[in-house]
């Protein structure tokens, strides 16, 4: 036992030898810096996130005080104490019903045929290459397109009337949208399926699945989650836009009333929350805080599409 | 046709009798065959994976395919099944007659093929489900009749699972350990009632404990199953196969390519203890691979 036990001596000699070999490292003054620089750019941009907050809720305060609901009941005036978002809360929730209803349904079989179908050749890459610059695109390009093709070629009949879209009209501004989103869809969805390991579809196919009950009942469940994300990405985007809007007509007009069928409201003159917001903006300075009270409606609106689809995702998630 | 054929044709590496063999099954050499192997090559692209393969797997046998990384086991078993349809680039050439059908026919369905010749992977996979729907899946996509409670807990029961995993069906099968889950997925493949099992290197991702559980269970397997196994593994080959095929890689260092070929196709006894080729004596003996 005794020959066993080392002598106290050396042992403490090591000890110290360890202790400082540990200590003695210098500090790493580069590190230190770089994490100051991160830390200032984070505080950068929440600083400037705070500002415009609080510069859209000191106006949205105003004008809820003022007037609490009235604001997001009454339709556009010229009298900016009358003036509420109202036919801009009814437009924004159109064109992205229109969205909903399109792009996403198209996107996302897009998404499957590319990533589940198409042969792995050329033709296929120069598509994906390009639906992916198509996302590039500025919006007010999509705009001059819906100008040019929903507007004018396919919403003016012989006589220069209003033919099937009706020309500047709630169905040329969700047709446009649409397509201006449907890059996102197609993308965004056909990575989220590309994530779904090869093991997966492997397993399916090994029990005898076929490619579609492959596709259907195990890659699309897997990748629904990142799907919904895209949507969302998507939703946000269309509500957002003002350019393409404003190119097809948002600002010259409001949601036609009184007796009109569906199809006739449609195909009638529109607005929607970016292009109230614009048209406020430019107003006289009495419409400051109401374009700041608009502001904060599509903010809140964003927020809810994004957490209902934040909560969908995550119902799907749980399913498994 | 196909049985003209396979009289014809000379199989070089396969003797004629086997001692393990019965009698009675050595004098039904084309019935006792589930897969005849006729010269199959498969290239991917130009990379000639795989060259001239000719032999027979026995009907409810454990076949081991044996061999250094890169000899093309595994491609060669993905043509069992058609699994390799799934790689585009694959190109599979001569015919893998089963049963006396020739599945790379232009008239043979991927999708039925590999409902009868079930195939389990190097790595778990079970789907994102709970353990229920993952046996469940397969009994249903082929739209296989019967109470599906029954037909779950029997394709559990031949796992040798269902003891451990009957109060949990309906959790999530990522719950279970490594081992289980591989037995889940041999037991997902039973469930379609397959005429053949293949295993990709079932144990390469396993414990001891877990591979000799999934050993074992193999054997039991056997007589209900023709079972072919790749493994790296040389014990296990040794342990749990009837036949065994000794692949090598030929280098062709002027165009640097490596082409997968069989060597020797013997039973496991033979192999592992009197190898007729120097090659497959050197590799399980330890001097290379």
């Amino acid at each position: 036992m005794a020959a066993a036990a080392p002598p106290a001596n050396p042992a403490s000699i090591t000890t110290l030898a360890v202790e400082r070999s540990l200590a003695s490292r210098k500090r790493d003054w580069l590190g230190q810096v770089f994490q100051v620089v991160l830390l200032l750019s984070l505080i950068l941009s929440l600083a400037i996130i705070v500002f415009l907050l609080s510069n859209v809720l000191g106006g949205a305060w105003r004008v809820w005080t003022d007037r609490g609901t009235d604001f997001l009941t009454e339709g556009g005036s010229r009298q900016a104490e009358a003036a509420g978002v109202w036919q801009g809360i009814r437009g924004t929730l159109t064109l992205v019903g229109f969205v909903v209803l399109l792009a996403f349904p198209i996107g996302i079989a897009s998404a499957i045929y590319l990533e589940e179908y198409a042969p792995d050749n050329t033709l296929t890459k120069f598509i994906n290459v390009n639906i992916r610059n198509l996302t590039g695109v500025p919006s007010v390009v999509y705009g001059l397109l819906g100008l040019a093709v929903f507007v004018r070629t396919f919403g003016l009949d012989r006589n220069d009337e209003g033919g099937l879209t009706g020309g500047k009209s709630v169905i040329s501004a969700g047709l446009t949208l649409a397509v201006l989103v449907l890059p996102i869809v197609i993308i965004t969805s056909a990575e989220a399926i590309r994530a779904v390991p090869r093991s997966i579809r492997e397993a399916g196919y090994g029990v005898g699945a076929s490619r579609w009950e492959v596709t259907r009942m195990l890659v699309l469940p897997s990748a629904a989650p990142g799907i919904l994300t895209g949507t969302v990405l998507a939703i946000s985007r269309a509500m957002g836009e003002a350019a393409p809007i404003l190119l097809i007509g948002a600002n010259t007009g409001f949601f036609s009333s009184g007796n009109q069928s569906f199809v006739e409201q449609l195909q009638g003159t529109f607005t929607a929350l970016p292009a109230v917001i614009f048209g406020w903006a430019r107003e006289t300075s009495e419409f400051r805080d109401v374009t700041a009270a608009a502001i904060f409606v599509l903010l809140v609106i964003t927020v809810l599409a994004n957490g209902t689809a934040v909560w969908l995702r995550n119902r799907f998630e749980k399913q498994w | 046709m196909n049985q003209l054929t396979e009289q014809t044709l000379v199989t070089v590496t396969l003797p004629e009798s086997s001692p393990e063999r019965s009698g009675d099954a050595a004098n039904r050499a084309d019935d006792d065959s589930v897969f005849s192997l006729r010269g199959v090559n498969v290239h991917y692209g130009s990379f000639h994976a795989v060259r001239d393969i000719t032999m027979e797997i026995p009907r409810r046998q454990i076949t081991a395919l044996i061999g250094p990384s890169g000899c093309g086991k595994s491609t060669l078993l993905r043509c069992f099944n058609r699994m390799n349809d799934l790689i585009t680039t694959a190109k599979v050439s001569g015919s893998v007659i089963y049963n006396g059908e020739n599945l790379y026919d232009s008239y043979v369905d991927a999708v039925e093929v590999r409902r009868r010749i079930g195939m389990v992977f190097q790595k778990p996979n079970p789907f994102p489900k709970s353990i229920y729907d993952n046996i469940a899946f397969g009994p249903k996509v082929n739209g296989i009749k019967g109470n599906m409670d029954d037909l779950v807990e029997q394709a559990l029961r031949d796992a040798a699972l269902w003891d451990e995993v009957k109060d949990k069906l309906k959790q999530n099968a990522y719950g279970l350990s490594g081992g289980q889950q591989q037995r889940m997925c041999i037991a997902r493949a039973i469930a379609v009632q397959p005429d053949v099992i293949l295993m990709d290197e079932p144990c390469s991702a396993l414990d001891p404990i877990a591979s000799a559980r999934i050993e074992d269970l193999m054997t039991e397997l056997k007589a209900q199953y023709t079972i072919v196994i790749v493994t790296h593994n040389m014990q296990q080959a040794a342990r749990v196969s009837d036949r065994t095929a000794f692949f090598t890689v030929e280098v062709d260092e002027a165009r640097s390519s490596r082409t997968g070929i069989l060597v020797e196709f013997d039973t496991a006894q033979r192999i592992f203890t009197n190898p007729s080729d120097s090659r497959t004596e050197a590799y399980i003996t330890g001097r290379f691979g």
